[in-house]
């Protein structure tokens, strides 16, 4: 290594050589393994307690709201797509796509959580919660007539755990998107230097991919 | 663009002394030396804590009908009229370990060294991300006061094993703990949080912050175990995280995950714990080895044998962890042939070890051994690891374990691992780098002392607890004397007691050297130890930013005895003529 090249790498405060990604960008990856790790010990759980007492699950459809579902996840699916157009804009030096769609970004996000809400209450309402049926309840009486299993705690308790820490996960990235588009209606980010976007929306793409596994393998099958 | 220079928030590397008050710079500090000292004086507190409940239990297991000195000290829900009660007993035995094993071992290991070391060693201002290092500090500080609360608490604290087996954690009727749980769990999820925020941090850091020629294979052992370390870190305390958040959910909101008669699965708590628990076996050691061979290089003025060997055996270590947590469950019921996978993946851990002891003992040999107080920890560690391995080694044969799983047998391996292994390791590695943190010399006299009373008082308290497991003394009893098979062996358990309490007696002489040390002892030298790391080459402590401009790399950490310098060590930054650059 000669003088000169040494000399660059001392002179700025951050020494970024190693991976050739820089530090915020690696440390968001490296969080995200955590991160699988995570879902993984949920969904693994799921797919065990599932395996080992099937007559505690309903039927795809019996209990929880499909179509409601699947249009908040295609909401989800579309609040990557705006993230994409936000880190595109940004790239380009256009500031102002580039706080349009981290606005749309947010208030995708932010539907998406409280869809997620009324759809927890509703279940609620009609006698469905993580400890099972509630006595006396809508799903209860359907249980008792033989069209819905006798005892579904296992179920609920898989169903809230997992898209409860879904729905935190996006809350959290929901916070983390009004501090970046706060930033970035101060003009924080530019074509240069633009970590912040980039590294949210890493999280983001994350979080969305982790709903259309658990959309799938908890709501359709 | 605007023109005006919005203040950012770089790291601030090797910048100026800044001022900063007395609260940013010593208790809210974002730099990586405070909070590595900050993270020490926690974790011996825990270490102390859990030792006086070691204390406890065992004046209770040598002297089960004798009234507890000073039992009156404690409430009546703890100890009634002198005598120990069994639920509080209970209590005890799950403290010990959760303290030792969450709030002393790994945050001394990982916390402490992980911190104060990498970036001074690596050549780097600070951590990648100073401030979430601070709040990895803070976010355990409060694990660790949710933790302390649980024995203030109506029904006392968790009384279901370290390991938390469910139905005994998850069914409060069974051990009388309602809040004392759900406390013990949050404060468990909390420090979850911590950790991977710290191996978030170790790893970005090692990754790209290294100096100018400090190649993967010119890093320090140290660092390499403490960079393993945080990929395990990473990956496996989120699995903690989320099983204690599942048992969490069974006593608070209702959900069924353990319960049995609602569908759940108890052994599904043990298979995710001890999916978590094996690699995290690793976490507590894989550090120790690392700070070890860096101080027996130092100790015997040579470089490390098979340094490259030492690499692929940390990184085989760490991968064959993840793939043997089923030997702790044998005895749950599994198909038999299930285990003798296990059994055989756990026996091929003994390969890469091997190769690590045999690495220390060719390091030693034949090198001009210096007998200074870290490396007598550090030899003692290295004898004390084999005999705790090789205990592992009958607890892993199936057919072995079925007589001595759940006795003392494995109590003894544990501390052969644990406190011969990974404490000794960290005395030797507190007492080396105490110079740099502190300024000062610790005493060496005193040191020469701890050293040895430790070291026969620790084989005095352990060694026969192999005798006791093999007389079929059954691991968390309360009082052996209600069995009499147990009978002949009321003498050694006695025995152990008292030396156990001599034990926990001159570790007292560690925290008055320690403290006294502190304020009173030699000043330190940049390099007392004439060792050749970076963090040798600034002043002792180190200045905010460590490294007044970023040092160069020209070869590895143990260039001892080099027949191209005239001193008998070669500091990885020195040029010399020839090398490139």
């Amino acid at each position: 290594m000669d003088h000169a090249e040494t000399a660059v790498m001392q002179a700025p405060s951050r020494r970024e050589i190693g991976a050739g990604v820089y530090s915020e960008k690696l440390g968001m990856w490296v969080f995200l393994g955590s991160e699988v790790l995570f879902f993984t010990v949920l969904i693994g759980s799921y797919i065990i307690l599932r395996f080992g007492s099937p007559e505690s699950f309903a039927d795809p459809g019996k209990i929880l709201n499909i179509p409601v579902t699947a249009v908040n996840t295609f909401l989800l699916i579309c609040s990557s797509m705006t993230m994409v157009k936000a880190f595109a804009c940004v790239q380009d030096g256009n500031q102002k796509g580039l706080k349009l769609f981290l606005v749309a970004t947010v208030l995708i996000g932010a539907t998406f959580v409280s869809v997620q809400v009324f759809e927890y209450l509703q279940l609620a309402h009609e006698g469905f919660l993580p400890s099972g049926y509630v006595d006396g309840s809508h799903f209860a009486e359907l249980a008792a007539a033989g069209d819905l299993p006798a005892k579904v705690n296992i179920y609920g308790s898989t169903f809230f755990t997992m898209t409860g820490f879904h729905g935190f996960h996006v809350t959290m990235g929901v916070v983390c998107m009004v501090y970046v588009t706060i930033k970035a209606f101060q003009g924080k980010y530019t074509a240069t230097d633009h970590r912040g976007v980039e590294v949210i929306g890493l999280y983001w793409h994350f979080v969305d991919l982790v709903w259309i596994l658990l959309f799938t393998i908890v709501y359709l099958m | 663009m605007a023109t005006s220079a919005p203040p950012m928030d770089v790291a601030h590397a090797g910048s100026p002394e800044h001022d900063l008050s007395f609260i940013r710079k010593y208790i809210f500090s974002t730099d990586h030396k405070i909070i590595g000292i900050q993270f020490l004086l926690l974790s011996l507190m825990g270490l102390f804590m859990g030792g006086l409940m070691a204390m406890m239990i065992r004046w209770q297991l040598g002297f089960p009908e004798g009234l507890m000195p000073l039992g009156n000290l404690l409430p009546e829900t703890m100890v009634s009229g002198g005598v120990l009660l069994p639920e509080f007993y209970n209590s005890l035995v799950t403290m010990h370990g959760t303290f030792m094993v969450f709030f002393a071992i790994m945050p001394l290991l990982v916390g402490v060294f992980g911190n104060y070391l990498i970036p001074l060693k690596i050549g780097a201002p600070d951590m990648a991300f100073p401030r979430l290092n601070m709040w990895s500090y803070w976010i355990a500080f409060i694990g660790m006061g949710i933790m302390l609360a649980g024995f203030f608490v109506e029904g006392g604290h968790s009384a279901a094993g370290w390991t938390q087996y469910a139905p005994l954690s998850s069914n409060p009727e069974f051990t009388g703990v309602v809040t004392g749980q759900q406390l013990w769990l949050l404060s468990i999820a909390i420090l979850g949080l911590s950790s991977i925020l710290g191996a978030t941090n170790y790893i970005t850091t090692v990754v790209n912050l290294r100096a100018p020629g400090m190649t993967w294979f010119r890093l320090p052992l140290s660092v390499w175990s403490l960079f393993i370390t945080a990929i395990l870190v990473l990956l496996a305390i989120p699995i903690l995280s989320g099983a204690a958040i599942m048992l969490l959910f069974d006593q608070t909101i209702g959900t069924s995950f353990f319960d049995a008669s609602n569908g759940g699965q108890p052994i599904l708590w043990q298979h995710l714990f001890w999916y978590f628990g094996h690699p995290e076996v690793y976490i507590l050691i894989l550090p120790a080895m690392g700070m070890v061979s860096d101080v027996i290089a130092n100790g015997s003025r040579k470089p490390v044998f098979g340094y490259h060997s030492m690499i692929y055996a940390i990184i085989s270590i760490a991968f064959l962890g993840w793939i043997v947590w089923g030997h702790h469950m044998f005895q749950s019921g599994m198909n038999p042939t299930l285990g003798m996978t296990f059994m055989i993946s756990t026996m091929f851990i003994a390969v890469p070890s091997a190769i690590k002891v045999f690495n220390w003992m060719g390091t030693m040999w034949r090198g001009n051994l210096t007998f200074h107080v870290p490396m007598l920890n550090a030899v003692a560690f290295v004898a004390m690891f084999v005999i705790g391995g090789l205990s592992g080694v009958f607890m892993a044969s199936t057919p072995v374990d079925i007589y001595i799983h759940d006795t003392y047998f494995i109590v003894a391996h544990i501390h052969y691992v644990l406190f011969g292994g990974s404490l000794f390791a960290l005395f030797a590695a507190i007492t080396f780098w105490y110079p740099k943190m502190f300024g000062r010399m610790m005493n060496e006299f005193w040191g020469r002392v701890h050293f040895a009373l430790t070291f026969v008082f620790y084989n005095m308290t352990f060694w026969p607890m192999h005798n006791l497991g093999l007389g079929g003394h059954m691991r968390r009893i309360y009082d052996p004397s209600q069995y009499e098979f147990l009978q002949p062996l009321a003498g050694t358990n006695r025995f152990i007691s008292i030396s156990a309490f001599m034990l926990m007696t001159v570790q007292m002489i560690f925290a008055l050297n320690f403290v006294i040390s502190w304020f009173k002892g030699k000043k330190a030298p940049n390099n007392p130890w004439d060792d050749n790391g970076l963090e040798w080459t600034v002043s002792s402590p180190p200045p905010h930013g460590n490294f007044a401009e970023t040092p160069t790399v020209y070869r590895g950490a143990y260039e001892f005895s080099s027949p191209l310098v005239e001193e008998d060590f070669l500091p990885q930054d020195r040029k010399l003529e020839g090398d490139g650059g």
